[in-house]
């Protein structure tokens, strides 16, 4: 039997298929060519950007429009640094005219220092991106009941953080996580905090349908390798929560038989 | 002092000079950008696409213009 059997269906994100359950950044790459390798290698086929102001340096080197092969990606452009409603709005208004996509990753952060997510901001923000026709996924904290305000005010998809953007420590309340995906019914996507690929296959072994990471990869010594090891650990996630995990035991339980070892040991 | 052929406009937050009458396309060409990778605010609202060709920019017009740059 092919193990190309045992995969699953393609995630769902509102009139959206995606056949990686990894979703990617693109930022704090060396160049564009490692941004491009890199979002090969990991086998991701929606990858987010996030929009700012041009160079009007006349010299200004190529656009990252033309290391993206936007055939082949499903472009997630991002409110990220905005942290008021009216900015995130203005910004994915400006993201929709410039990729022509409804899609958006809204983040409506507090702080610069500590880049968590401001709730009511967040929730007021989905709102008026859902009345406006945005596929709005959105980036939020593990509150599970906020999670659920984001899903009845039309979110596609809701993303909790594991932990703070660009920490890599992983995901740290995974129980919270577990309680939101009982609560909801769109995707729940893991966003922000991996570093490392075990931070993918525990998300995905909760049962996130997704993780969205960057600078697990971008920043690690080798990125182009920490690619590949993301893609794996995302599909060892995935496939074993469809598995199922056995249970938790405190003793030891053999898995050669006691019968029949030599001198005639009683089992 | 103000030349009445020239309006005056701030762009990414620098003072630009364009001739009365221009379109918020003539100043993507004046600029050398390709249209397709912008995106185009005034006044903070969205100046779509399809209106780029037949929007005149008038004096004081705060003009943003955007593009993708890699972000997670």
């Amino acid at each position: 039997m092919d193990e190309t059997a045992f995969l699953d269906d393609p995630l769902r994100v509102g009139e959206f298929t995606l056949r990686s359950r990894l979703l990617v950044g693109t930022g704090k790459y060396r160049d564009f060519e490692e941004t491009a390798r890199a979002l090969e290698l990991s086998g991701a086929d929606c990858v987010t950007v996030a929009v700012r102001r041009v160079n009007l340096d006349p010299s200004a080197g190529p656009s990252l429009f033309d290391h993206i092969d936007r055939q082949r990606y499903t472009i997630l452009p991002n409110t990220a640094g905005c942290f008021d409603v009216e900015s995130a709005v203005r910004t994915a208004q400006l993201s929709r005219d410039l990729l022509d996509t409804p899609l958006v990753k809204l983040e409506v952060l507090g702080d610069e220092r500590t880049l968590l997510p401001d709730p009511i901001g967040t929730l007021e923000a989905t709102r008026r991106l859902v009345e406006d026709g945005f596929t709005v996924m959105v980036y939020t904290s593990d509150d599970a009941r906020l999670g659920v305000y984001l899903a009845e005010a039309g979110a596609a998809c809701v993303m909790p953080a594991g932990s703070p953007i660009g920490s890599g420590q992983g995901v740290l309340n995974p129980n919270a996580i577990r309680i939101l995906m009982e609560l909801i019914d769109v995707p729940v996507i893991v966003d922000a905090g991996v570093g490392t690929a075990s931070d993918v296959s525990q998300a995905m072994e909760l049962g996130a349908e997704g993780v969205l990471l960057n600078t697990g990869i971008a920043g690690a010594r080798d990125p182009l390798r920490m690619a590949v090891a993301m893609k794996h650990a995302c599909i060892a996630g995935r496939l074993a929560h469809l598995s199922g995990r056995i249970p938790r035991k405190l003793y030891a339980n053999a898995s050669s038989p006691m019968a029949g070892r030599i001198d005639g040991a009683e089992g | 002092m103000s030349d009445p052929e020239s309006v005056h406009i701030t762009v990414n937050g620098e003072p630009w000079e364009l001739a009365l009458g221009s379109t918020v396309a003539e100043l993507l060409e004046r600029l050398g950008l390709r249209p397709e990778v912008v995106a185009v605010e005034i006044n903070r609202e969205l100046a779509p696409r399809s209106t780029r060709a037949e929007r005149i920019l008038a004096e004081g017009d705060v003009v943003e213009l955007v593009t993708l740059v890699g972000g997670g």
